[in-house]
Parts: C-alpha cells; sequence; structure tokens
C-alpha cells in the first residue's frame, strides 16, 4: 500500500503507522466482543441452569394444549408449539398482507390527492395525512378495538349491506364462495388469459416500434383477464355458490368471519402506514421536475402519455423505495398485536406458548428470526427494483 | 370631422379575480372536480358536525358522576383522574419535584444560547443527574421507586433518555459504518440491521425476558431500567442511519481537506465533518424522535405504565368505569399536540436549509 510504504520510508515509528493501528484497533475490537459474548454465556447458562430452564428446540415437537381464536390452517390444542409457529406465521402474513393492500390503495389516492388542483381535495388529504400520522399506532389499534369494534351492536341487532354482509362486535362476515368442480374450467380460462395478454402486449410493444400505431393494450387486457373468467363461468353453468352467514341462537354461522382482533388491527395499520405512503407519493411526483412535463407537451405527446412514459418512470424511482420500506414498517408493526390478542406470532408464540415452555431465549430468537428473514427478503427485493429501476447513464 | 364621445370605463371583468373567481378556479373548474369537492362537503358534513357536538357543545365539563345528563362526552373523568393521567402513581405530596425538574430544564432551554461553551457542556451534563435526583430522590430527598412512575412523566422520562442515551452510541455506529477498516464496518452494519430487522416489541421482550440471564445472579436490574436499555440500542440503529444519511451528503473534499490540515481521525470528524453532516441530519433527526416519542407507548406491553396505559388502570376504578373513550381521546390529543408540533418544528429548519428556488 502506498501510505504503508511511505510511512516507512519517512521513518514513522511502527505504532504510529495509521496501517497498523487499523489492525490494532479491530483487534481490540474483536477481543472485546469475545469477552463480552464470552461473559453474556457464561452468565446465561449458569442462570439457565439454576432456575432449571430447558434447552434446545425440542418444545417445538411439544403439545401446545391451548385454542387459538383464528387459524389459516387446521389447528386444535392437541397441536405441537411448532404448528402454534406456523399458524402465527400464517396469520402475522395475512394481516401483513391485507394491510399492505389497504394502505396502498389509500395512499396512492391520499398522495395524488395532495397534489389536486382541488382545495378541498388537497386540504382533507392533508389533514388526514396530519391526523393520522402524528398519533401512535399502538393507540390507533387499541382505540379501534377498544373504543370503535367494542361498540357495535350484538349479533342480533346487526348491522347488514345488502343481507349478506353483517357487522357485529363479534366480527365482519361477509359471504364464503363454495366452488364446484365445474370451476376449473373458470380457473384454466383466467391462466390462459394471463398468457394471452402477455403475448398480446408484446405484439403491440413490437408494432408500436415498428409502425408508430398505439394499441389499447390496457382497456384491451382487462376486458380479456375479466371477459374470459366471466364467459366460461356463466358458460359452464355457474358452478360456484355463496354461503351467506346466518343467524343461529346467539351469533352468526357460516361464511367467512373476519374477527374484530383482525378487522381493528388491519384498519390501524392500514390507515396509519397509508399516511406515510401518501407522503412517498406526493414526494416522488413532485421530484420530477416541472421543465419535464413542459418539454413533453412541447413535443406534442398527450396527458395521458406524459403521465405514463414521461412522470411515472421518474416519479416510481423515487416513490419504490421508501413504500417499500414502509410495508416492512407495516410488517413489523403487525406485531403490536399482543396488545389487544390477535393470534399472530408475537400473541401466540411468544406470548402464550413463551409462559408455558418458558425458554424465552430459543422463542424470541425464532420470533425475531422470522422478522430478520422477512426484512432482509424484502431489501434483496428492493435492491433488485432499485437496480432494475435506475437511470443508465453512459 | 370624427364626433369623440369619451366612453366610460368598462367594469372589471367578473370572475377573473376575487372570492367567486376562486371558488370557480379552486372548487369548481370541472364537473369530476365539482363532484369532488361536493363529496368533500359531505365527508366534513357527517364528520366534523357530530364530533364538536360530541367533544364541546354536548360534553360534560363540570358537576359529579351523578349529574351527568348529556350525551357527549363526559370530561369530568379526565379533570378527576388528570393527575394519575400526568404523574401516574407517584406520590401526591411529591409533584413539586417533577415540576421543579421541568422547570429547570426551561431555564436551561432559555440560558442555552446565551452561555458559553463551558457553561453549556455544565448544562448537559448537569440536567440529567438533577432531573434524576429530583425524580427518583436521594441526597436527603425521599426516594421513590420506579414502579410509581407513570403516565406523561414516564411517557417523557422513555423518550428523553433515549433519544439523549441513543443519540453518542449512534452517531459511533455511523462512523463504524463508514469507517475503512473492515472488522468494525461489518459489526456495525450487523448491528444496525439486526436492530432495523426486528419489531421494537421483540427487543423490549428481550430486554425485560433474557437480558437478566445476562448478567451474573444478584445483579437485579429495575424493569424500567431495562426498558430504557432495549429502547436505547433500538432508537441507536436508526440516529446511526440518520447520521450517516448526513455523513455521506458531505462533499469528498471536506474529508480530503481535514486531512490535508493534519488532524487526527477524531478532531477532523469532531471539527470538521459531523458538525456539518448532523447540522444536515436535524430535520431527520427530528423525524426520528418523533418516531420515538411514538414508540414508547409500547412499553405498556411490557407492564410499565406509561399515559396509555393509564387508560386502562384509570377505568379499573368501580367508581368510573366505562371510561375508555374519553380516555383515548385524550390522550390522543396529548401525543397529536406534541408529535405534530415537533414535525412543524422539523420543517421550518428544512425550510430554512433549503434555499433552492422553487
Amino acid at each position: 500500500m502506498n501510505k504503508h510504504k511511505r510511512a516507512k520510508q519517512s521513518g514513522v515509528a511502527f505504532y504510529n503507522n495509521p496501517d497498523n493501528r487499523a489492525i490494532i484497533y479491530q483487534i481490540l475490537a474483536l477481543v472485546l466482543i469475545f469477552f463480552l459474548a464470552y461473559f453474556i454465556l457464561n452468565n446465561m447458562f449458569t442462570n439457565i441452569e439454576k432456575r432449571g430452564i430447558n434447552t434446545g428446540f425440542d418444545f417445538l415437537g411439544s403439545e401446545a394444549g391451548f385454542g387459538i381464536l383464528q387459524s389459516l390452517i387446521q389447528y386444535d390444542e392437541s397441536n405441537t408449539h411448532g404448528k402454534v409457529f406456523i399458524v402465527g406465521l400464517l396469520n402475522t402474513i395475512l394481516v401483513s398482507v391485507i394491510g399492505i393492500i389497504f394502505a396502498t390503495i389509500i395512499g396512492l389516492l391520499v398522495g395524488i390527492g395532495r397534489l389536486s388542483k382541488n382545495f378541498m381535495v388537497a386540504k382533507l388529504s392533508l389533514i388526514y395525512v396530519e391526523t393520522f400520522r402524528n398519533i401512535p399506532i399502538l393507540l390507533q389499534i387499541l382505540f379501534w378495538y377498544n373504543v370503535v369494534l367494542a361498540s357495535l351492536p350484538s349479533p342480533r341487532q346487526s348491522i347488514s349491506f345488502f343481507d349478506s354482509i353483517f357487522f357485529n362486535n363479534r366480527g365482519l362476515y361477509i359471504p364464503k364462495p363454495i366452488l364446484e368442480s365445474g370451476f376449473t374450467a373458470v380457473i384454466i380460462a383466467f391462466i390462459i388469459a394471463i398468457f394471452s395478454v402477455i403475448y398480446l402486449s408484446k405484439w403491440a410493444k413490437n408494432r408500436h416500434d415498428k409502425t408508430g400505431q398505439e394499441f389499447p393494450i390496457f382497456f384491451v387486457s382487462l376486458a380479456i383477464l375479466i371477459g374470459a373468467p366471466l364467459l366460461v363461468f356463466f358458460i359452464s353453468g355457474n358452478p360456484a355458490s355463496l354461503e351467506i352467514a346466518a343467524l343461529k341462537g346467539f351469533n352468526f354461522k357460516g361464511g367467512w368471519t373476519l374477527i374484530p382482533e383482525l378487522l381493528a388491527l388491519a384498519f390501524a395499520l392500514s390507515i396509519y402506514t397509508a399516511t406515510y405512503i401518501a407522503e412517498a407519493v406526493r414526494s416522488g411526483i413532485e421530484a420530477v421536475p416541472k421543465g419535464q412535463k413542459e418539454a413533453a407537451s412541447a413535443l406534442g405527446l398527450k396527458d395521458h402519455v406524459i403521465l405514463k412514459k414521461v412522470v411515472l418512470p421518474q416519479a416510481l424511482r423515487v416513490i419504490i423505495p421508501p413504500v417499500i420500506n414502509q410495508y416492512l414498517n407495516l410488517i413489523k408493526n403487525s406485531s403490536l398485536a399482543t396488545a389487544i390478542g390477535y393470534p399472530e406470532l408475537v400473541t401466540i408464540f411468544s406470548g402464550t406458548s413463551l409462559n408455558q415452555v418458558g425458554q424465552a431465549i430459543e422463542i424470541i430468537l425464532m420470533t425475531m428470526a422470522v422478522y430478520l428473514t422477512l426484512s432482509i427478503l424484502i431489501s434483496i427485493l428492493m435492491n433488485y427494483i432499485n437496480s432494475r429501476m435506475q437511470i443508465k447513464e453512459r | 370631422m370624427a364626433i369623440y364621445e369619451k366612453l366610460e370605463a368598462r367594469p372589471a371583468p367578473l370572475g377573473t379575480r376575487g372570492i367567486i373567481h376562486w371558488i370557480k378556479e379552486n372548487l369548481f373548474p370541472s364537473i369530476l372536480s365539482s363532484v369532488l369537492t361536493i363529496i368533500s362537503f359531505y365527508i366534513l358534513y357527517i364528520i366534523v358536525p357530530p364530533l364538536l357536538d360530541w367533544m364541546i357543545f354536548d360534553a360534560t365539563w363540570s358537576g359529579t358522576k351523578e349529574e351527568i345528563t348529556k350525551e357527549g362526552a363526559r370530561w369530568i373523568f379526565i379533570f378527576e383522574k388528570f393527575n394519575q393521567f400526568i404523574y401516574g402513581f407517584y406520590p401526591e405530596e411529591l409533584y413539586w419535584r417533577p415540576n421543579l425538574a421541568l422547570f429547570i430544564f426551561a431555564v436551561y432551554v432559555i440560558a442555552f444560547k446565551r452561555v458559553n461553551v463551558k457553561l453549556k457542556a455544565f448544562i448537559i451534563i448537569s440536567f440529567p443527574i438533577i432531573a434524576f435526583i429530583l425524580v427518583s430522590g436521594g441526597f436527603g430527598l425521599e426516594h421513590v421507586e420506579t414502579e410509581k412512575w407513570g403516565g406523561l412523566l414516564l411517557t417523557i422520562i422513555v423518550a428523553s433518555v433515549g433519544i439523549v442515551a441513543s443519540f453518542p452510541i449512534g452517531i459511533l455506529f455511523a462512523l463504524g459504518r463508514q469507517s475503512n477498516m473492515p472488522i468494525i464496518r461489518t459489526l456495525s452494519i450487523i448491528y444496525i440491521e439486526f436492530i432495523r430487522g426486528v419489531p421494537l416489541i421483540t427487543l423490549l421482550f428481550m430486554a425485560s425476558v433474557i437480558l437478566p440471564l445476562f448478567f451474573p445472579e444478584g445483579m437485579d436490574f429495575d424493569k424500567l431500567l431495562r426498558a430504557l436499555i432495549g429502547i436505547t440500542l433500538f432508537q441507536a440503529a436508526y440516529i446511526a442511519e440518520v447520521v450517516r444519511g448526513g455523513l455521506q451528503a458531505i462533499p469528498k473534499g471536506q474529508y480530503e481537506a481535514a486531512d490535508a490540515l493534519g488532524l487526527t481521525y477524531w478532531k477532523s470528524m469532531g471539527l470538521i465533518i459531523l458538525p456539518q453532516a448532523l447540522k444536515i441530519s436535524i430535520p431527520n433527526l427530528v423525524g426520528s424522535f418523533i418516531s420515538l416519542f411514538k414508540d414508547t407507548t409500547l412499553i405498556l406491553i411490557i407492564g410499565l405504565f406509561d399515559i396509555l396505559a393509564m387508560v386502562t388502570l384509570t377505568n379499573n376504578d368501580t367508581n368510573w368505569l366505562g371510561f375508555e373513550t374519553e380516555g383515548y381521546v385524550f390522550v390522543t390529543m396529548i401525543y397529536w399536540i406534541i408529535c405534530f408540533s415537533m414535525s412543524r418544528y422539523a420543517k421550518s429548519i428544512e425550510d430554512k436549509f433549503n434555499t433552492d428556488h422553487k
């Protein structure tokens, strides 16, 4: 190294050479870390032994013995703690997916609303963002759960929509589609529609590159994607029906039930995260210089072409990274479910299972590992998108 | 010879200025926009009047519980439990101590700008000690256990300790991440990314359940102290990322100039790089503090009684059951006011730095 050579020539003492110093500092740091780790682990094992706590992951195979409020897979009390982990993980993913979908829709609308020329729309969007962003998410979850949902009427006085959707203090009941054997044809039709749309858009792009003629690809694709499965559905004679929830005794039976815990959590997460997504969308669109739009319209491009080909590609580059970050925050915030008892990973695994088994170290590390894996996966995805969207300069 | 007649000046064209023009331009420029305007007004109509009725016109502001006749909010509950919301279970006759700490803080803030560097350092170092002695006791003052700290007092203590303690740690990790020593850099990256990848609640669980196992028996940690350690470690990683953003924004020439002056690493960082980097990071730092302030609510999950936990706790009083709504609304307003003012402050600094033409 250059510096090293220079240092040697000028007769600097060994310990004053910056390169040697760097090595010494790093060795010291490592030694310190090792000592700390040794100290901690040593104490940990002594303490575990003294308190008679089990170690290892054997508990995952032992019977859990408690019920879970809501499970996406078959679960009963005789299942193992390992299964509890899976049930919790699936519930975490469920509430995160619901939250991400709604947060994106609300965030997009409000973010565009913030830039609206309509005074009322812009101000309402601003009020929405400033109100919900400045209230802690946990407070919002507790508020929706303890105040709003708890004050809904009892099942007998449910609020009903079209006599098929029922809303009461036990949850939201929505019709459940029952698929009959003929339904596979509809699914096949949908898959074929996807492939034909992919082919069609390639063809349209080629034709546009060659001849300059445009093809209304968006509407045609939409028509194919919705139309084809619908057509097959009616031709094959409605091979599906809806199971509507009905009041039996004191509660509703049948249909799909969204428990209040899920509703409160998904609602609060969507509303809270949407404020951040709205701000990302707004700043992304504002980041596109005005000159870009003016130049595009000077070239004679139509408004929707300007939006699609000039503004959005540049805005998305700014919008996507913070939005993905917010998705990650939403997933992490879903762990606050433990305050209202929605049975996701932290509630049932780091909560109930931990109380029964007592192996805090293994259980909390497993929980952390789940979130770490999710966040690493998402940051890999983000890096991939970033590199795809990067402006190719020279 | 033509006859010229003097014409009166025409009236100013209607609808290019004034309030009617403004309404036309901003509320009803097109059909779609008009529909949106009407929908917006409708939304306001269904939300605002009932809310105002509930909060103000129909609310019960005075009297006793038995005299409540109105439909709206029963604020007497908040007045009755006000001290608990603010001080938790802190002994009533000792309220003057946290109040005095707050007063000293205010005096220090006012004095801070007008004194020299030595006094500034004295203020920064002495205040935490004075505040701790005042709140906790010692030196002749009666000792108050941390279990009795609660309400807004506890929220503010947790938030300020989190902010102050995480700041130097965060800066060290930011420098570590930018260092050219590979081991130091890797360790910093692992720490920062690990903490940022897991939810705060799992860190708090870890601090409250696992941390005691890490130390020899007999070394007992206070529950509050454990929560503070968890929050500080958490916040440090976020501060580190904010400061790194600032460090990366400093032109390379500044680093080279500092080297060329022959300054050591710590001198060049302390005198040249960090002052600039921290200055441009202020808006993001405030943003991070706002997040922390909101995140302090999580300590209720590990059994500490911050202001949010007080809502449930005050409703356990058999004389005052069923007042959750008022409690939540009151706490919401407190959080909102504090967070909103902090974000305005960040915005004003940002605007001050932003000298671009718009």
